[in-house]
């Protein structure tokens, strides 16, 4: 197994840099900086600081009591990255990626987003540092996120709605992908999951590494082992990864990656990428897409924003291929009954990709004894969802 | 490797710059786009860029996007495109076509697959824009093998470094992006792209073609004092774009335009 993307920023046959010439020298530039800044103990001192005073943390591992009896099964504990500032993983990565773009010199931030919970993230970092940011955002998810819109405005930052395409996330990274193009002196492009081309899968990974490596110590001080099961959700996979890559080595610890399944696979309209895509080249990397015989993107489906998205983090295409992670999918529907469940029995208000993990979990746990330990990466708060599940209800 | 005779032939009976035009395949339709590049030689056109239309075309601005979306939602895809050309080459043995576009619909298609079928066709040349030189190989080595060039990229942001590395892997010619930006935006600044060609010339005998942001004649003019050939292609699907509810007008526009800007071309 690589769990190192080679020179070319290959994993496997996955990854790599599939930019246009422009980009070449940027990418180039961010990877030195990031080896450097690895190594140098100022630049870890500082993310240190942030994530402890800034993000609060480290974040809780709980025990889902209510949540373990009412399914009658595997103990399940919840990773509680919805308590980070922000309210979602997603900053784990901006605070890191901005304290870069500081080391890069660059004043303007840009990002994409979808449930607009990255945006938020940068557009946080970006005024806690006092830097110029715009927002990427496709025009359908505007309209299904209209708060968290609302809250870059008040955080400072510029939100462009994207009309090309269905208007959701993949039409925004195309569009910060020409901002980017358009205005490379300037500006530091925060992408906000493990795809892109190398080495942002990497950059990442590594910023997002921070749950897996602290439920790791949490786990063995609770339990005195490491956990059986880890399960997250997947849209371009960077909760996911954050929480599998520090015990990918540990053969013991079974993973499963869940993808927005939408109206089911067989209906084509979803967003699982391992599960009805094949590879391709898109966003810079080479991976699972959603794409017709002609090799043209697909739009996704999912009910959740965050997920709606074609692609997937390349590491991902390369664990699946290599079978180191299970990648299953749950529908639009069984989504917005863990939801549900988990807000009357545990009394934690999930975001609907977090409940794309715990709707999987619903379906095994009691299969499977007490002594069996699942960990769910609880990635954000649903209060962004309430509307779309009162529009279900 | 083969060399490709026609892209030599080219530049080499040109007693001045070469005049590219950017078209994209089945704009408008594909009865209409064969109608377009048929007419193009002899407006001006002394090559063909054929755009090959992709969902997502990350390096282009507005304009290129809809003339994308306009061949899509008439159902082109790869197998038409080269149909295109081979009907194109019923009538023209002399114009070099290269196909332009993004690597995904060339990867779907199958590599090989595809440049058997390119090459059946009588493609001249290929210009994948997200395919850097780092990953190039995988289509540039059976590409050249069957005489079809990979064209190479070179921007104003490329390291100098990077220069010889680049041409190394080309062949046909040097597509010189004269900006840092999408297809179709702010305009050249002339003296540094003179900088710039006359430098990467220290490091290539290949032809040096500029495009990107030219929309007028007496930009084409300038450039093609300093380079090998000028790329023209926003500014004719600007035409195709006015004029989409005419069709017959916008065809001839774009006729028109190409001919009154490959006149600015000057003697060399």
């Amino acid at each position: 197994m690589n769990i190192i993307p080679n020179h070319k920023g290959l994993f496997g046959n996955f990854g790599g840099r599939f930019v246009s010439e422009t980009l070449i020298p940027l990418i180039i530039e961010l990877e030195k900086t990031y080896k450097t800044a690895k190594k140098d103990e100022s630049f870890r001192k500082e993310l240190a600081y942030y994530q402890k005073t800034y993000i609060g943390r480290s974040s809780p591992l709980y025990l889902a009591d209510r949540l373990t009896q009412a399914l009658g099964g595997a103990k399940i504990y919840f990773k509680r990255e919805d308590l980070n500032h922000t309210g979602a993983h997603k900053i784990n990565n901006c605070i890191g990626q901005i304290l870069l773009a500081k080391r890069l010199g660059k004043n303007r931030i840009i990002a994409e987003t979808g449930a607009g919970m990255h945006g938020v993230a940068t557009a946080t970092v970006a005024a806690r540092l006092g830097m110029k940011c715009v927002i990427y955002m496709g025009s359908t998810d505007v309209k299904r996120q209209k708060e968290n819109v609302y809250r870059m405005n008040l955080l400072g930052a510029k939100v462009v709605p994207v009309n090309s395409g269905k208007g959701t996330l993949k039409d925004a990274m195309n569009e910060a992908l020409r901002d980017w193009v358009n205005n490379i002196e300037t500006t530091f492009y925060i992408i906000g999951t493990v795809a892109g081309p190398h080495p942002y899968p990497l950059i990442v990974r590594d910023f997002q590494s921070v749950i897996g490596k602290e439920v790791r110590e949490q786990i063995i001080k609770i339990e005195g082992k490491l956990p059986d099961i880890l399960v997250a959700c997947i849209g371009g996979g960077s909760n996911a990864m954050g929480l599998f890559f520090p015990m990918i080595k540990d053969n013991t610890v079974r993973m499963i990656g869940v993808e927005a399944g939408g109206h089911g696979i067989e209906t084509g309209k979803h967003a699982a990428s391992l599960n009805g895509g094949v590879p391709g080249v898109i966003h810079g990397n080479r991976t699972y897409i959603l794409q017709n015989k002609d090799g043209q993107i697909k739009d996704a489906h999912s009910i959740s924003a965050g997920m709606d998205y074609p692609g997937i983090g390349p590491e991902h295409s390369y664990y699946y291929k290599c079978k180191r992670i299970d990648y299953v999918s749950v529908t639009d529907k069984e989504a917005i009954e863990a939801f549900k469940k988990c807000c009357y029995l545990e009394g934690i208000i999930p975001a609907l990709e977090s409940a794309h993990a715990l709707a999987y979990v619903t379906k095994i746990a009691h299969s499977l004894s007490n002594k069996t330990t699942i960990v769910i990466n609880m990635s954000g708060r649903g209060d962004k969802d309430i509307s779309i599940i009162r529009e279900h209800s | 490797m083969k060399l490709n005779k026609r892209i030599i032939n080219c530049f080499e009976q040109k007693k001045r710059a070469a005049f590219v035009t950017f078209i994209t395949a089945g704009d408008q339709d594909y009865e209409k786009s064969l109608t377009l590049i048929n007419s193009l030689p002899k407006a001006g056109a002394d090559i063909i860029e054929l755009g090959m239309p992709f969902t997502d075309p990350i390096a282009d601005g507005e304009i290129i996007q809809k003339s994308t979306q306009r061949s899509l939602k008439t159902g082109q895809n790869q197998k038409k495109t080269l149909e295109l050309v081979k009907a194109f080459r019923l009538f023209n043995k002399k114009t070099p076509i290269i196909l332009m576009g993004y690597y995904n619909p060339i990867y779907r298609y199958g590599i090989k697959k595809f440049i058997k079928d390119a090459k059946n066709a009588q493609i001249d040349g290929l210009i994948i824009v997200d395919l850097p030189p780092e990953h190039a190989q995988e289509v540039s080595v059976p590409a050249n093998k069957q005489g079809i060039d990979f064209i190479n990229i070179i921007t104003p942001n490329t390291n100098i470094k990077r220069i010889p590395f680049i041409v190394k892997n080309s062949s046909g010619y040097i597509y010189y992006i004269s900006i840092n930006g999408v297809t179709g935006g702010s305009v050249p600044i002339f003296y540094e792209v003179e900088k710039a060609v006359k430098l990467i010339r220290k490091y290539t005998n290949l032809p040096i073609a500029v495009g990107f942001g030219v929309k007028n004649r007496n930009s084409v003019k300038k450039l093609a004092n300093i380079s090998d050939a000028v790329v023209v292609g926003s500014a004719l699907l600007k035409q195709i774009e006015i004029h989409c509810y005419d069709q017959k007008t916008a065809i001839s526009n774009v006729l028109n335009l190409t001919s009154r800007l490959s006149r600015g071309l000057v003697k060399i």
